[in-house]
């Protein structure tokens, strides 16, 4: 059945399948791993709807990746009866299954998904309920009611714009006039409660956002219109009410664009497994990880993360930190020694005492700082913000200016003139100016694989003054590195049958330098391997096509400790039939053109560099930095976290540029964080911004952009005032007609956006920022 | 002339249906997934085995190259 599924399908199943060697179902490891998923409290949490006979639950599942792995995921229910039915959201990687639970288990559902090569990803973040995004669906809602009756209010009104209001009959005209009112009930009181609920909050903050100069606006539009109508002394401003809302509300969508499958706010939960064995007396049992206590006693797997700080018991432990440093190659620890929680166990499984509770372990507790209890939004005062409150003095000043003026003359017209300048002052074009720029530019950026988790970010782009990098990962590549091959004797030259050899064993290894020496000879075609073998910390061997191949570390190969070195590189030596062939030299690779990058940078911003890293590399740094930055060397998170505050309190703003978990802490500290990742569906620490490793070199770009973006919004906001000015000039006199206000609001408004959005696009075109790979937003 | 009155009123009865029709679809989840049902609907429903026509290889075999 599986093989007609997957015959039926196409090779993008098979080919998931094909990747995995041996990983078949049946292979140990599957039948105990997901055991957990049978512990009661663990099953409630991930399970979002249970009715007696069927459950339905929601799994992330980060491997489909074509549109056949839809089709295959949704035929699910042939391959087990007990599955009801199957339905994918592409663009989240998520699937909905509802299962029949007299025939299956929750376990039987996430072991069937990964028997065929989709393992759902399930950890702790997974565990917590997801707060519903719903904010979305809100403003769609509202739109589509603004829009409604903004067009029905604008239809009605056209009588009016076309005469002047002179040859309506009067029962039309009052006809028109509560129809509009009763359509504009649900916008007022529905579309633009957001409006007045933000400007109530910065009032309460004693804050001025650009928020309350709105609802001021709105409210008077509002109640002058109805006194307008009800008193049959004019048409009222409907139209212009309803059409501002609506804009306000495109306007709102604009600067929203989010990214589905990439997530700005993981911590290390979304890293941490929901489940470790626990020796016991009476055996082993699989515990959910929230039940660790002190002192427990946990085996740790091959391939398996550290959960809690603990002490090393026994086995053989080498620890893989690439996950929280970057860096590849694993330390080896004995019995006795610590072990950090986030690391990972290659080679045997091995035995350890938790000594930590997982949230207080040292990666973790980096969590605990009170950076991470802030509420992001205070962060960054906009600058249509800042600007807000001098307009709404300015606005509200002209205002009583006005009236006082005419009261003497009639209290009617003094009225009169106080609403029509607070209604043409309402700055419209002003709040929309903000969203159509940044929006516009964070979705240029999103064409060059740099990613934004919201607009107010490029405003604090253009305002960093200070870089501070991370180095592994971040200044280097951590998929590739440069791999050379040193023969033993000069003269010798890899035969391509030698070159099999090598690639089919490397393969086998999960080792990261093994990983290496695999990828940079991918187009050599691999052979079956016997008798493979896997030395922990030390070397791996095998028979390819009856030649004995072993690769390893010096100690391994030579059998001495006369360690051949090489200046900033891991050295992999490789024996062929018992003769020593020469060394595999691989060496970080630093990111395309950093020297220039760099060069540029310092022009402009102060540089900083923090490493987790010994200083080892620290003259070919110097040169890079050409000696004009401060590096500083075996930092620790908090050094990193502290570093940066400190650097805030000195009043400058910071950009900080990571990538691993140990940048965490920094990158929320800083006035920008951005992880740098060469996979952006698979990992990135909490940040601001997510960049494509292979984008690097644009950084210069994106900052001298983000300026850039901010200076048309300078304009516009020029361009808008030009537009007040005008109106005002009617409004002082009291001489505001309907027609005018329908047809400056608009105007304004819309030249405001044309402007906006048109002057982003040009630049980015001239800059070579717009769409220069023809690859499709595939996030 | 009034007869206008009874035209507007009827004319945004079925606006408001439109209205409502919108605000259904919102609500359930239709905005949701706006590139999977597209994929969906480009799948043929399995043919009990042997019964697949030439027709229906072509299609597949497009699926694949894309």
């Amino acid at each position: 059945m599986v093989y007609e599924i997957l015959d039926d399908s196409d090779m993008c199943a098979y080919y998931d399948i094909e990747n995995m060697p041996g990983n078949s179902p049946k292979e140990a490891g599957l039948t105990t791993r997901f055991q957990y998923l049978d512990d009661e409290s663990i099953r409630q949490k991930l399970i979002t709807f249970s009715d007696g006979t069927s459950s339905k639950v929601i799994l992330k599942v980060p491997d489909m990746h074509c549109s056949s792995c839809i089709w295959l995921l949704e035929n699910l229910y042939k391959l087990n009866p007990g599955i009801l039915a199957s339905t994918v959201n592409f663009l989240k990687k998520e699937i909905a299954i509802t299962f029949d639970n007299e025939n299956l288990t929750l376990r039987g559902v996430v072991e069937l998904l990964a028997s065929i090569g989709y393992e759902p990803q399930i950890n702790m973040d997974s565990l917590e309920q997801k707060i519903s995004k719903d904010s979305d669906k809100d403003l769609y809602l509202k739109i589509g009611v603004a829009g409604f009756c903004f067009a029905n209010i604008m239809l009605l009104s056209f009588p009016e714009y076309l005469s002047g209001g002179e040859e309506i009959e009067p029962q039309f005209r009052q006809f028109f006039g509560y129809l509009s009112i009763v359509l504009a009930l649900p916008v007022f009181f529905y579309s633009s409660l957001n409006y007045f609920k933000s400007a109530l909050n910065g009032w309460k903050q004693k804050m001025v956002n650009m928020d309350v100069p709105i609802s001021l606006g709105i409210i008077t539009l509002f109640i002058r219109s109805i006194y307008d109508i009800v008193s049959a002394s004019g048409a009222g401003f409907m139209d212009s009410f309803t059409g501002l809302v609506f804009l306000l509300l495109i306007g709102k969508l604009f600067e929203k664009k989010t990214y589905d499958t990439l997530s700005f706010d993981r911590d290390y939960k979304s890293y941490f497994p929901v489940s470790v064995s626990r020796k016991t007396p009476e055996g082993d049992e699989i515990i959910p990880l929230e039940k660790l206590q002190l002192g427990d006693r946990i085996i740790i797997r091959n391939g398996e993360l550290i959960p809690a700080d603990s002490v090393m018991i026994n086995g053989e432990a080498y620890i893989d930190y690439s996950f929280v440093t970057g860096e590849a190659v694993p330390v080896k620890k004995v019995s006795g020694e610590i072990i950090y929680a986030g690391g990972k166990q290659v080679g045997a499984s091995i035995e350890i005492d938790v000594i930590k509770e997982v949230s207080q372990s040292y990666l973790t507790q980096l969590w605990n700082d009170q950076v991470f209890a802030k509420k992001q939004e205070s962060k960054i005062t906009t600058l249509a913000n800042s600007i807000s409150r001098y307009f709404t003095i300015a606005v509200v000043s002209i205002a009583t200016i006005a009236a006082i003026y005419w009261l003497p003359t009639s209290v009617s017209q003094a009225l009169n003139a106080l609403t029509a300048v607070l209604i043409i002052a309402c700055p419209c074009a002003l709040a929309l100016s903000t969203p159509f720029t940044l929006g516009n530019t964070l979705r240029i950026f999103g064409k060059n694989q740099f990613y934004l988790k919201r607009i107010s970010v490029i405003e604090a782009l253009a305002k960093a003054t200070v870089i501070v990098f991370d180095k592994t990962g971040t200044l280097t590549r951590s998929t590739r590195s440069n791999v050379e091959f040193f023969p033993v004797e000069n003269k010798y030259q890899l035969t391509e049958e030698d070159r099999s050899a090598i690639v089919s064993l490397a393969r086998q290894s999960s080792h990261p330098l093994s990983q290496q020496i695999f990828a940079s000879l991918r187009e050599t075609p691999y052979q079956p391997v016997q008798d493979y073998q896997e030395f922990p910390g030390e070397g791996i061997s095998a028979n390819v096509n009856n030649r004995k191949i072993r690769m390893g570390s010096s100690a391994f190969i030579y059998h001495t400790n006369t360690e051949i070195t090489e200046e900033h590189a891991s050295v992999v030596h490789a024996e062929l039939d018992g003769k020593i062939i020469g060394y595999f030299k691989i060496e970080n690779l630093y990111r395309n053109n950093l020297p220039g990058i760099l060069k540029h940078l310092a022009s402009r911003f102060k540089l900083f560099l923090l490493t987790g890293d010994n200083d080892r590399e620290k003259p070919v740094l110097q040169q890079l930095f050409d000696n004009k930055a401060i590096l500083k060397f075996s930092q620790s998170p908090f050094d990193k976290l502290k570093f940066i505050r400190q650097l805030n309190e000195d009043n400058e703003k910071v950009l900080m540029i990571g990538d691993g978990l140990n940048d965490a802490g920094a990158l929320k500290q800083s006035n920008v964080g951005i992880s740098v990742s060469d996979d952006i569906n698979t990992f990135s620490p909490a940040s601001d911004a997510i960049l494509d490793g292979e984008q690097f070199h644009r950084l210069p770009d994106f900052l001298e952009f983000s300026r850039l973006s901010l200076k048309i919004i300078l304009v516009s906001f020029g361009i808008s005032f030009l537009y007040n000015f005008i109106g005002l000039a009617y409004a002082v006199q009291g001489m505001l007609s309907p027609l005018i206000a329908a047809i400056l609001m608009p105007v304004s408004s819309i030249s405001v956006i044309l402007f906006t959005t048109g002057a982003t696009t040009f630049f980015a075109k001239k800059k070579g920022l717009w769409g220069t790979q023809p690859k499709k937003e595939d996030v | 002339m009034s007869v206008i009155i009874f035209l507007i009123i009827a004319s945004l009865f079925v606006a408001t249906g439109f209205l409502i029709a919108f605000l259904w679809a919102v609500k359930t989840g239709q905005f949701d997934d706006h590139y999977t049902p597209s994929v969906r609907m480009l799948m043929d429903d399995r043919k009990p085995a042997g019964q697949k026509t030439e027709n229906n290889n072509k299609i597949e075999n497009k699926n694949t190259g894309s």
